[in-house]
C-alpha cells in the first residue's frame, strides 16, 4: 500500500461546538487509488470530519493536505471544484429533473449565446453512466429511480467534476443485496480508474470485502488506521467501542415478577419483521441497534400510534387488541417518545394542560374541567418529580430539556401506566438531568412497573437494563442478560 | 412575598393587555368616526353595527375552532349563502315548514362541513385547497339552484329572526350572537372538547400520541363551522327577506380578520373566543364607519385585506418574540 501517494494528509483536525469538542487532534492520511473504510459508533465524529474535508463546517485548528497542497475549502462547491465529493447517505438530488439535469445542475453546459447545450450535456451525462458499465438513459427523471441508481447518478454526479476521491456516507444503509453488488463493481472500477473512495459504513463485512484500508474514530479522536489484512472483526469491533465505563448509571435492585407484556409475531410491512419480546414487572429492559433498525417502530406499532400488519399482545399474559392509542392507554401502557418537543408535548400549552391531557376525565368534575382539580394535579407532579418551574401555568416551551421530559413523564404517571415504554429518553440533555432520568426509571422499575427503555447509548444501557434485546433490520437478532452485558457483544448482534 | 404579589399583578396586567390588545384600535376606530361621521354615534347605529356583527361573529365562531384546531376554512361564506338558499327554497318552493326548513338547513351545513373535515382527515388533503374548493362548488351551486335569482315570498312568521327585537330593545341576532359565544367561551374553557381543540392544533402528533382521536376532532370543527354557516343563514334569510345566492360572499374573509385581530393564533392551539367577538365588533365597526362616510365599497375591500395582512403581521411578530424568548 505504500507505494502509493498520499493524496489526503489530516492533520491535527479539532472541531469544538459549544460544550462538545467533536473532533479532537485527529490525523491520518488516506492514499491514492484506495478504498479506505472510516469506522466509528454513532457520534464518533465520522460527519463532523467529512462536514469539515467538503467546507460545511470550518476547523477549530488543524488543516488537511489534498494533493500534497494545503487547500482552502470554505464552501462545498470549493471541494467539488478541487475534486473532492461526498455521495450523501440522504441523497440530495432534484427529483423532477432529469438524469442528465441533475448531474450538471447548477453549471449547464452552455453554447452559443448562453444557451443550454441539450445535446452536449446529454451525451457527456450518457458518456459518464457508461463508464461504469450502467445501462441508464440518461433522460429520464431521477423520481423515476430507485434509491441505488440515484446513488448511481450521485457518483456520476462527481465524476463530472473530475472528482479524485469520492467520499460515500453510508451508501449501503438502503440497499438491498443485487444493488450492493453493484455498487461493489462500480468502487472496483473506480478503484482501477485510481480514484479513491472514503467508505463509511457500520457493516463489518463491506468493510473486509471491499477496503484496503480501515481508520477508526471513537469520540471525536483518531484510534488507528490499518491495512485491513491486519485486523479481525472482534479486533475492530473492540477498537470502535473501547471505553471505560464510569459509574454515572444508578441502579437499584428492584424484585423482579411476572411478564408484563409480551410481543409475539410483530410485524409491519416493510419495516418490522417477525419482532418477539417480552417484558416482566420491575424490570428495565433494553432495546439496542443502529438508528434504522426498527426501535421506535417496534414501540409505536405496540403503541398503535402506526398500525401494525400482524402480531399478537399479551397483558399479564392475556390477549389483547390494541387498535388505537386510547386501547393502549386503557391497557396502561405508556409511550415517552423520541422527539419530545415534535411528539411529547403541546409546546404552547402550559405545564399544566400537558400534565392532565392523557387523562382530562380524572380533572373533571360533573363532565367540566375542574381548573381547582387540574392545578392541584400539575402541582403535585410539579413536586413529585421535582420539576423545575415557578408555576404550573407556565408554557412548557420555555422549560429546559430535562424539565420538558419530566412534563412528558408525569403526563403517563397520571394515568398509572403499568409499562413504560422510553424512546432514547435521554437524548439532548445535559450530564445531570439524565442520571435524574435513570434515577426515576430504577424506582418505577421497583414499584413493579415494566421499563422498556430504546437507547443509541450503548454505556446507558449496559449500566441501567436488567435485559437488553438487539434489533438489526426491523427484527430482534438477539438477548443478552446482565451478567454477560458487553458493548462488544451488542454491537456485534446490531451489526450484520 | 410583597415583591412576588407586585409582580403577579403586573404579570397579569402584561397579560391582559397582550389578551385584549384588540381594545386598543376599537376605541380609536370609535373615537375616528365619532368625529368623521356625524351619525356614527347614535342608537340606531349601534344596534345597525351590531346586527350586522352578529352574523360574521356567529360565522367567527365556526372558524376560531377550525383555526384553533390549525386549520383555516375557506368555504365558510359560501356556505352561509348555499344554506340560505336551501332554507328559503325549502320553505317557499318545496313546502316545508319554517321550522323543518331550518333543521334542513342545519342538515346541509352539517354534510358540508362534514365533507371538508373528512377530504383533510381520511383523505389527507390540504385543508386550504379543499375548502377553497368547496367555496366554489357550495357558490356554484347557490347560482344554480336559483337560476341566480333571489328567492322572495319569504314566509313572514320568521321575520323576527332577522329584523325583530329582545324585549323591544335588543335585535335578536345579537342575543343569538351572544347566546352562541357563552356557549363557544365555555366549551372551549371547561369540555374536554375544548381542550382538544387547543392541544390538536398545539400540536398533533404529541395530541394524537396522547390519546386523542385527532381525527375526530378535526372533522368536529369543521362540522361546527358548517353548524355556525346554516345558522348565520337562517339569520340573514330573515333579515333580507329573501334568499340571495350571493349571500354571505366574504364572510369567510371577514371571520379571518375577526379571529386574527381577537388574538387567535393562525398557526394554531391558541386563541380566546372572548377575543373573536371582539374582533368582530371591530370589523363591523371598521365597515359600518367607512359606510357612513361613503367610502365606495370597492375601496373597503381594499382596506380590509389591509387590515388583515396587518394583522396577520402582528401576529407573526408575536410568535417571533416568543421564539426569541425560548
Amino acid at each position: 500500500m505504500d507505494g502509493h501517494e498520499v493524496i489526503l494528509d489530516i492533520r491535527g483536525l479539532t472541531k469544538e461546538f459549544p460544550g462538545v469538542r467533536a473532533l479532537s487532534d485527529v490525523s491520518f492520511q488516506v492514499r491514492r487509488g484506495t478504498v479506505h473504510a472510516l469506522v466509528g459508533e454513532n457520534g464518533a465524529g465520522k460527519s463532523t470530519l467529512i462536514k469539515i474535508l467538503t467546507g460545511v463546517y470550518s476547523a477549530t485548528s488543524g488543516d488537511f493536505l489534498f494533493k500534497g497542497e494545503a487547500v482552502k475549502v470554505e464552501k462545498p462547491l470549493d471541494a467539488q471544484k478541487l475534486g473532492l465529493s461526498v455521495v450523501h447517505q440522504e441523497l440530495k438530488l432534484v427529483e423532477t429533473l432529469s438524469i442528465a439535469e441533475n448531474i450538471f445542475l447548477g453549471r449547464p453546459q452552455t453554447g452559443a449565446c448562453k444557451l443550454v447545450n441539450w445535446r452536449a450535456m446529454r451525451a457527456e451525462a450518457q458518456k459518464l453512466v457508461d463508464d461504469l458499465h450502467i445501462r441508464l438513459d440518461v433522460t429520464q427523471e431521477v423520481s423515476r429511480l430507485s434509491v441505488a441508481q440515484k446513488q448511481i447518478v450521485e457518483i456520476c454526479k462527481a465524476l463530472s467534476f473530475n472528482s479524485e476521491l469520492i467520499i460515500m456516507d453510508e451508501p449501503s444503509a438502503t440497499l438491498t443485496e443485487n444493488e450492493l453488488e453493484c455498487l461493489f463493481d462500480i468502487i472496483e472500477r473506480l478503484r482501477r480508474r485510481g480514484i479513491t473512495v472514503i467508505y463509511i459504513s457500520h457493516r463489518m463485512e463491506e468493510i473486509f470485502r471491499i477496503a484496503d484500508v480501515v481508520t477508526v474514530l471513537r469520540d471525536g479522536e483518531h484510534i488507528r488506521t490499518m491495512p485491513v489484512a491486519e485486523v479481525t472483526r472482534q479486533q475492530l469491533i473492540a477498537l470502535m467501542v473501547g471505553r471505560e465505563l464510569g459509574n454515572e448509571y444508578p441502579k437499584y435492585e428492584a424484585e423482579i415478577t411476572d411478564v408484563a407484556l409480551e410481543v409475539r409475531g410483530l410485524n409491519r410491512e416493510g419495516v418490522l419483521h417477525d419482532v418477539n419480546f417480552n417484558v416482566r414487572h420491575g424490570e428495565i429492559l433494553g432495546l439496542a441497534g443502529l438508528v434504522g433498525a426498527g426501535r421506535t417502530e417496534t414501540a409505536r406499532a405496540i403503541f398503535a400510534a402506526d398500525k401494525a400488519t400482524s402480531g399478537e399482545i399479551f397483558i399479564n399474559g392475556k390477549k389483547v387488541q390494541i387498535r388505537t392509542v386510547r386501547d393502549a392507554i386503557r391497557h396502561h401502557i405508556a409511550l415517552i417518545p423520541e422527539d419530545r418537543k415534535q411528539q411529547g408535548l403541546v409546546l404552547g400549552m402550559s405545564v399544566k394542560h400537558n400534565v392532565s391531557i392523557v387523562d382530562l376525565g380524572n380533572v373533571c368534575k360533573n363532565g367540566l374541567i375542574s381548573e381547582k382539580k387540574e392545578r392541584d394535579l400539575a402541582r403535585s407532579m410539579i413536586e413529585k418529580l421535582d420539576i423545575s418551574t415557578p408555576t404550573e401555568e407556565k408554557e412548557v416551551r420555555l422549560l429546559s430539556g430535562g424539565n420538558q421530559q419530566k412534563v412528558v413523564l408525569s403526563k403517563w404517571l397520571v394515568v398509572d401506566s403499568d409499562i413504560m415504554i422510553f424512546d432514547e429518553p435521554t437524548r439532548g440533555i445535559d450530564v445531570g438531568a439524565k442520571s435524574e432520568i435513570y434515577k426515576l426509571m430504577c424506582g418505577l422499575a421497583q414499584q413493579g412497573k415494566a421499563v422498556v427503555m430504546i437507547s443509541s447509548d450503548l454505556p446507558e444501557l449496559i449500566g441501567v437494563c436488567d435485559r437488553i434485546y438487539v434489533m438489526r433490520e426491523g427484527t430482534i437478532s438477539g438477548c443478552i442478560d446482565r451478567e454477560d452485558f458487553t458493548q462488544e457483544a451488542i454491537l456485534d448482534m446490531a451489526i450484520s | 412575598m410583597q415583591a412576588t404579589k407586585h409582580s403577579d399583578v403586573r404579570s397579569r396586567l402584561l397579560r391582559f393587555l397582550e389578551d385584549y390588545i384588540i381594545l386598543v384600535p376599537i376605541l380609536l376606530l370609535m373615537i375616528i368616526w365619532t368625529f368623521v361621521a356625524p351619525n356614527f354615534l347614535t342608537y340606531g347605529n349601534f344596534m345597525n353595527v351590531f346586527r350586522q356583527v352578529s352574523m360574521v361573529a356567529i360565522v367567527a365562531a365556526g372558524q376560531f375552532y377550525i383555526i384553533c384546531a390549525g386549520y383555516l376554512d375557506l368555504s365558510l361564506g359560501a356556505l352561509v349563502g348555499l344554506c340560505g338558499i336551501i332554507f328559503a327554497k325549502s320553505m317557499v318552493d318545496w313546502g316545508m315548514a319554517p321550522l323543518v326548513a331550518a333543521l334542513f338547513t342545519f342538515l346541509i351545513g352539517l354534510v358540508c362541513g362534514a365533507t371538508n373535515g373528512s377530504l383533510v382527515t381520511f383523505c389527507r388533503l390540504p385543508g386550504f385547497v379543499v375548502t377553497l374548493g368547496m367555496q366554489y362548488i357550495a357558490r356554484g351551486l347557490c347560482y344554480v339552484i336559483t337560476n341566480s335569482y333571489p328567492v322572495s315570498r319569504i314566509p313572514a312568521s320568521i321575520a323576527w329572526i332577522g329584523r325583530g327585537y329582545f324585549l323591544d330593545a335588543i335585535p335578536w341576532p345579537v342575543v343569538i350572537m351572544v347566546a352562541v359565544f357563552i356557549v363557544v367561551a365555555f366549551v372551549s374553557k371547561k369540555t374536554k372538547f375544548g381542550r382538544f381543540v387547543y392541544a390538536t392544533g398545539g400540536n398533533q402528533e404529541a395530541s394524537h400520541l396522547s390519546g386523542i382521536n385527532v381525527k375526530l376532532i378535526v372533522n368536529s370543527v369543521f362540522i361546527l363551522g358548517g353548524l355556525f354557516s346554516a345558522l348565520t343563514a337562517i339569520i340573514l334569510v330573515s333579515r333580507l327577506n329573501s334568499g340571495q345566492p350571493n349571500g354571505g360572499t366574504g364572510f369567510e374573509f371577514q371571520a379571518v380578520i375577526a379571529c386574527v385581530m381577537g388574538g387567535v393564533s393562525l398557526s394554531g392551539g391558541k386563541g380566546k373566543a372572548i377575543g373573536v367577538i371582539l374582533g368582530a365588533i371591530f370589523v363591523g365597526l371598521l365597515t359600518n364607519g367607512m359606510t357612513l362616510i361613503n367610502v365606495d365599497s370597492y375601496l373597503q375591500q381594499v382596506i380590509q385585506g389591509v387590515v388583515l395582512i396587518m394583522a396577520i403581521g402582528v401576529d407573526v411578530y408575536k410568535q417571533s418574540r416568543q421564539a426569541a424568548s425560548r
